[in-house]
């Protein structure tokens, strides 16, 4: 009874952690053309500051990288990456960096330039795709995800077949991938939609 | 399908909108002394052109911000380059 009430433990799980199985065959069926791979979750806090104000600079020097001022880019810092998503609003992911203690870090330095920091690391779950990721995703994404027009260092919230999605484009650098960031709730949807669509990328016998 | 033009995210389906009805409703400045009616015409009275209109238009799966467009409801054709609030826009 004394054991039974000692171990009282959370253990954080990947919402996706009963597919992890199932994502990792793609690679074999498809002989390696695509690859799906879940990743750690990670801090992330969603910023909103006048992009005309002095709090982009402010947050840029604490970070220790410029944010993104192009519309749906992203940018590198030092521990993760920041995602332009509207005018007025950013998303910060660090992978080094305490969730509570991070947006109370940041929410301090925004607030003094008028702006917010809220911290969204339970919103979303992230997916990567390597290979043929651009070929998979058009599957269910409308958007035109050629690499002439969705290049390295581009990012876009759109639909993936009827869940929202977060895309971001060569977060690898060197190799061609593609990240899916997906609410909790609807991961494992897209997570089938994708197995299912890596369907159409086995190769056929001649 | 026909493509939307976001003012921030630029042509997207238009499953990714969502409708926000006529643009330049104003708010009644003093509510309170409206008549029944004078409310009841700002609540539900809109209008309905054969032609161009000018609507208010969410990108909800996108940027999720508002923007006034105008369209021919005749054609579906979007006439205007949206503008999108000129004070979120750097």
């Amino acid at each position: 009874m004394a054991d039974e009430m000692a171990d009282r433990t959370l253990t954080p799980t990947h919402p996706l952690a009963d597919r992890r199985r199932l994502l990792a065959a793609v690679a074999d069926e498809t002989a390696g053309a695509v690859r799906l791979e879940l990743e750690a979750p990670v801090a992330a806090v969603d910023l909103r500051l006048d992009p005309r104000g002095t709090g982009p600079a402010a947050i840029a020097a604490d970070l220790g990288a410029e944010l993104p001022s192009e519309p749906d880019t992203w940018t590198a810092h030092p521990t993760g990456t920041a995602l332009r998503l509207g005018p007025d609003e950013w998303l910060l992911t660090s992978t080094a960096a305490r969730p509570e203690d991070w947006e109370f870090h940041l929410d301090e330095v925004a607030v003094a330039h008028g702006g917010m920091a809220v911290d969204v690391s339970a919103q979303r779950t992230s997916l990567r795709v390597r290979g043929a990721a651009r070929e998979l995703l058009s599957f269910g994404c409308a958007l035109d995800l050629r690499p002439a027009a969705f290049p390295r260092g581009r990012c876009a919230q759109t639909l993936l077949g009827q869940s929202g999605v977060l895309l971001a484009a060569g977060l690898d650098g060197d190799v061609d991938d593609l990240q899916i960031l997906v609410r909790p709730s609807f991961a494992a949807y897209v997570a089938d939609l994708l197995v299912d669509a890596a369907a159409e990328l086995v190769p056929q016998p001649a | 399908m026909q493509l939307i033009t976001c003012p921030w995210c630029g042509p997207r389906e238009e499953i990714e909108f969502s409708y926000g009805g006529q643009a330049g409703v104003a708010y009644p400045e003093h509510p309170a002394s409206l008549t029944d009616e004078q409310w009841a015409h700002f609540v539900f009275f809109r209008d309905n052109p054969k032609g161009p209109f000018a609507e208010r238009w969410s990108h909800n799966a996108g940027c999720r911000r508002w923007f006034t467009a105008v369209r021919d409801t005749r054609t579906y054709r979007f006439l205007s380059s949206p503008t999108s609030n000129p004070e979120l826009t750097s």
